[in-house]
């Protein structure tokens, strides 16, 4: 369980988190969403103590992490995959930060097997590709078996084998009834592995529902009709609040009505349709429209 | 796919022994590091029995023992720039790279990082220094033959000893300014510029009379410690060895400051 209560940070003049107020609960993987420079990676690394907060709190499991007497058994995380000395081996990185905390060694080899790091875990990191990289960033975050994860950007330069078993391995530990936190700033990637979202644009919380509830609250659903008849369902329906945009000869779109009523409307009247359907947004043109105030103003400064 | 820890009993939690142990580990997973220290032991060394032998041949030994003991020991200030390359990377290298955010994730509360980073450090080019500098002395003075001093002669034990601690604390104001600049090129310029250049850019522009306070610089505190005898216009040896020592814990309660109150 993490627990965010109106976390500000501002850095100079720029104020890159702005009174977030969330809670990621245990059980299922929650998206962490927005466009870049939203704030989420340093909202990310105000939870875990490297950045101080201007003001607000941001707990782990009831405790700020820094109180707790074993951190990296309380959360996993994968803050970036560069957090490693590129002269070290996966197995010394890994061990050292095992030492830490007296996370026995069977536990290094157990986890650079999870990853499938073993061929190379002698070598040195600053030789790993991104996906390796990432793989090590994982196994570091497993290294206490924590009961909260939290990966910022993690599919990011995985191959789509290594994109295929990230979203399972974020399923199954959230399965396992653990707490799944994980940023992107790809919609269809949180469609794919999330339940539930927060969505975040300039630092300002902008939604906290249900991946199924974003959508819905996103766009109003559109109905695609089609009929020899076109022209006159169209001024049957054409009323106030009610838009009909023609697409091609034949056809239009409705917002702003059920599609039983279109359907009705149009029996009524003894139209015949040859097709009434109803288009659901998609998940990243629901986020496009969420967030587009929010990335109008991006900041041009730095990306944090 | 097991993601669980086996048994799950370890009564897991950050001690600082703990800590120690890691940074033990970090420190002996590099090869930089552990080509640092061999450099620093093969300057000391080298360097020692190279101005040894020179003072030999030269005849300019004379029946001043004292000095060849000093000879034996000119490589001090070259190994004291691979010592203190050696502590502004192990430091230094973890903000270069990002290691920093992983250890400092797993150690939130940031100053056991410190303290074990200095622990293990100073354990280690201790012990190297003093065997380095044990070598340099007995080598030198068998190079040196007739006229050579020997262990038993006035401050030639306190010299080594300290030139172990003046290695050592080099070291340490690397470590305190890699954490305090965050920059390898900036903590190496600075730790070199303090302890080799400052004494003398200063020195050129105050008064005559206040010379004097140039004894109580960074690099003359140090060198005083170190010498077998003690030279005009410097400190006692364990009065330069007590300023020394001031510096490096000013530094290093400047590192501790730095790395608790900001961003990591």
């Amino acid at each position: 369980m993490i627990e965010v209560h109106e976390l500000t940070k501002r850095f100079g003049g720029r104020t890159a988190v702005d009174h977030l107020t969330f809670t990621v609960k245990p059980g299922i993987v929650t998206g962490f969403l927005g466009p870049n420079g939203a704030g989420k990676s340093t909202t990310m690394r105000m939870i875990l103590g490297l950045d101080k907060p201007t003001s607000g709190t941001a707990t782990v499991n009831g405790r700020p992490y820094a109180a707790h007497r074993a951190p990296i058994q309380q959360v996993g995380a994968l803050i970036d995959a560069k957090a490693v000395h590129t002269g070290r081996s996966a197995y010394h990185h890994l061990s050292a930060m095992a030492a830490t905390t007296g996370v026995p060694r069977s536990r290094v080899d157990e986890v650079i097997d999870i990853v499938g790091l073993r061929e190379v875990a002698r070598r040195r990191a600053g030789a790993f590709s991104l996906g390796m990289g990432q793989r090590l960033g994982i196994a570091s975050a497993l290294l206490a078996d924590p009961e909260v994860l939290i990966l910022d950007e993690p599919v990011n330069g995985l191959d789509p084998e290594g994109i295929l078993w990230i979203r399972q391995l974020m399923r199954s530990l959230a399965a396992e009834g653990r707490t799944v936190f994980v940023s992107s700033h790809l919609m269809s990637e949180m469609a794919l592995t999330a339940e539930h979202l927060i969505v975040v644009g300039r630092g300002r919380l902008i939604a906290d529902m249900s991946v199924a509830g974003f959508i819905d609250q996103a766009a109003g659903d559109v109905v695609r009709v089609r009929s020899p008849r076109a022209a006159q369902l169209h001024e049957l329906i054409t009323g106030p609040g009610v838009t009909v945009t023609s697409t091609e000869r034949g056809a239009f779109e409705v917002t702003g009505l059920e599609a039983d009523q279109i359907g009705e409307c149009a029996a009524a009247a003894g139209i015949t349709l040859h097709e009434l359907s109803v288009q659901k947004p998609s998940l990243e043109e629901a986020f496009m429209e969420l967030t587009r105030d929010a990335v109008e103003y991006v900041p041009t400064g730095v990306n944090r | 796919m097991s993601t669980a820890l086996n048994g799950k009993i370890q009564p897991l939690r950050v001690t600082q022994a703990r800590v120690i142990h890691s940074e033990w580990i970090k420190f002996w997973s590099l090869r930089s590091t552990v080509l640092s220290l061999a450099a620093g032991v093969a300057l000391l060394v080298g360097v020692g029995l190279i101005t040894a032998s020179v003072s030999a041949s030269g005849g300019s030994i004379g029946d001043d023992r004292l000095g060849a003991a000093d000879a034996s020991l000119g490589g001090v200030m070259f190994a004291q720039l691979a010592f203190g390359t050696l502590g502004v990377l192990f430091m230094a290298g973890e903000y270069g790279t990002g290691m920093i955010r992983s250890t400092l994730s797993a150690v939130p509360r940031r100053l056991p990082m410190l303290w074990a980073k200095i622990a293990v450090f100073s354990a280690v080019t201790f012990v190297t220094g003093l065997v380095a500098t044990a070598i340099a002395f007995t080598g030198g003075q068998a190079l040196i033959g007739d006229g050579a001093a020997s262990w038993s002669d006035a401050g030639v034990a306190r010299a080594v000893v300290n030139t172990a601690v003046l290695l050592t604390g080099s070291g340490l104001l690397g470590i305190a300014f890699g954490a305090l600049l965050r920059s390898t090129a900036g903590a190496v310029t600075t730790v070199f510029g303090g302890l080799f250049l400052f004494d003398n850019i200063v020195g050129l522009m105050l008064p005559d009379s206040w010379q004097g306070a140039l004894r109580y610089f960074p690099g003359s505190s140090g060198n005083a410690a170190a010498a077998v005898t003690q030279a005009p216009d410097t400190l006692a040896p364990y009065a330069g060895l007590a300023v020394f020592a001031g510096y490096v814990v000013l530094a290093a309660i400047a590192a501790a400051w730095r790395l608790s109150r900001s961003d990591a």
